[in-house]
């Protein structure tokens, strides 16, 4: 099984003016692009050939840098095109996931200004995570092309702030990008269907 | 004491009132260290490297390193009393409360003030002992620049490739991740390219390579052979 690019699950001009069509254009069409095609160069022949992106991206962590690199970015761009939408973000949150949040971050707000912080101290390129380890919901910050994954965690939420994610619509203000992210993008459905998963609910029947 | 605080006040205000006019006459942080003035006009580098990104590169990533440094010292007097390059080299020495951060900031105070040393207009060629150098240690100028951008276009993320030098002139090829710099290990510089996206997104966007190439074009050799006389008399700082 190789790696492949879906398109966008909305059109590049959907999510401005907080993430311009100019930056979706670059970062799905260009970026993510890459990411699959050199992933795919580096997966033939490799003996993670054949396996879920999952295990490609567990397997090789710490192993085969290059492969990792790719797979990772590949796994976080998948998602992070869908833990968004347009007129996304707010504070109505789906039912569980407002109540979990509050019991493990203490309130939406505490959550809020903890993953800006992640990703804000995030230094050089990575992504800031809200993922589910041990039960509870954690903020987390990561390098590169690291996840959640490779740290026992399951990511329900991530923001890539990798500088081309921003760049050309916030220059070097990155909080401005990731309270907007918060505030306007968010696809909040999408996070507590991951949440279910990583909590292995079943889907509702 | 209370004089200093309200002159700067007073300082700060006019600015206020000027703001986004002088480039150069924002309010800087106090402390230590300051950020070097360009040493040339922003658009000078254009088609090269646009004057936008000169302009917020220097004038607000370079002043970021050069302000959270300062916040970060301002408690350690001692660490604030060293000299920058002394501060990189012993790192694991640094008080652990600010040891990430002083990691992070004052190796981007010196990659950045290293950075806008070696570019520059009508920079000439590698000449003399330089040239001879590069020749022994890196093959040639022609293979140092295509192996010089192979490993900037292979740094994952954010990161430098560099040139370093021994105090007998030795060179080597480095790429380091972030801000990290040989200093860090007690070696010296003697040029480098940011390969961070924000040196070369507004132009460039996904195409590092093609960044990698048109920067020789803005190389200063004529200050890269002064640092490399420097470096072997011993006197290179950053
Ligand atoms: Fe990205
Ligand atoms: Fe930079």
């Amino acid at each position: 099984m190789s790696f492949t690019l879906p398109p966008l699950p909305y059109s590049h001009d959907a999510l401005a003016p907080y993430m311009s069509r100019e930056t979706l254009e670059y970062h799905h069409d260009k970026h993510h692009q890459a990411y699959v095609d050199t992933g795919n160069k580096l997966l033939a022949g490799s003996p993670f050939e054949g396996q879920s992106l999952e295990q490609v991206v567990t397997g090789s962590y710490g192993k085969n840098a290059p492969l990792f690199n790719n797979a990772g970015q590949h796994y976080n761009h998948l998602h992070f095109w869908k833990w968004m939408k347009p007129g996304g973000g707010g504070t109505k949150l789906p039912g569980d996931l407002q109540k979990k949040i509050t019991d493990d971050l203490g309130s939406f707000d505490k959550m809020k200004e903890e993953f800006v912080q992640a990703g804000v101290g995030q230094f050089g390129s990575g992504w800031a995570w809200l993922a589910v380890k041990d039960g509870k919901i954690v903020v987390m910050k990561t390098p590169n092309g690291e996840n959640p994954l490779v740290h026992g965690a399951k990511p329900i939420l991530g923001c890539d702030v990798w500088e081309h994610s921003y760049y050309i619509d916030y220059r070097n203000r990155r909080a401005d990008y990731i309270k907007a992210f918060l505030d306007h993008l968010v696809n909040w459905e999408y996070v507590e269907e991951m949440y279910k998963a990583a909590s292995g609910h079943k889907a509702a029947a | 004491m209370a004089l200093n605080r309200r002159t700067l006040l007073a300082a700060a205000a006019t600015i206020a009132a000027t703001a986004g006019l002088p480039r150069f006459a924002r309010a800087q942080a106090t402390g230590p260290f300051t950020l070097p003035p360009l040493p040339y006009a922003t658009n000078v580098f254009e088609p090269n490297i646009d004057a936008k990104t000169m302009e917020i590169h220097h004038d607000r990533h370079h002043q970021a390193y050069v302000t959270n440094l300062n916040n970060a010292v301002k408690d350690y007097p001692n660490v604030a009393a060293m000299p920058l390059q002394e501060i990189l080299a012993k790192l694991n020495e640094m008080p652990e409360a600010i040891r990430t951060t002083v990691r992070n900031n004052a190796g981007g105070h010196a990659n950045h003030s290293m950075f806008w040393e070696v570019m520059g207009p009508n920079g000439g060629e590698p000449e003399g002992e330089l040239f001879a150098a590069i020749t022994r240690d890196l093959g040639g100028v022609d293979t140092l620049k295509s192996r010089f951008n192979d490993a900037g276009l292979k740094v994952f993320g954010s990161g430098w490739v560099m040139v370093s030098v021994t105090p007998d002139g030795k060179l080597t090829l480095e790429t380091r991740p972030n801000q990290d710099t040989p200093i860090m290990e007690g070696k010296r510089v003697l040029f480098g390219n940011d390969v961070w996206e924000h040196a070369y997104y507004l132009t460039y966007q996904n195409r590092r390579a093609d960044y990698l190439k048109a920067w020789w074009n803005v190389v200063n050799w004529n200050k890269i052979g002064e640092r490399y006389a420097a470096a072997k008399a011993g006197t290179l700082a950053i």
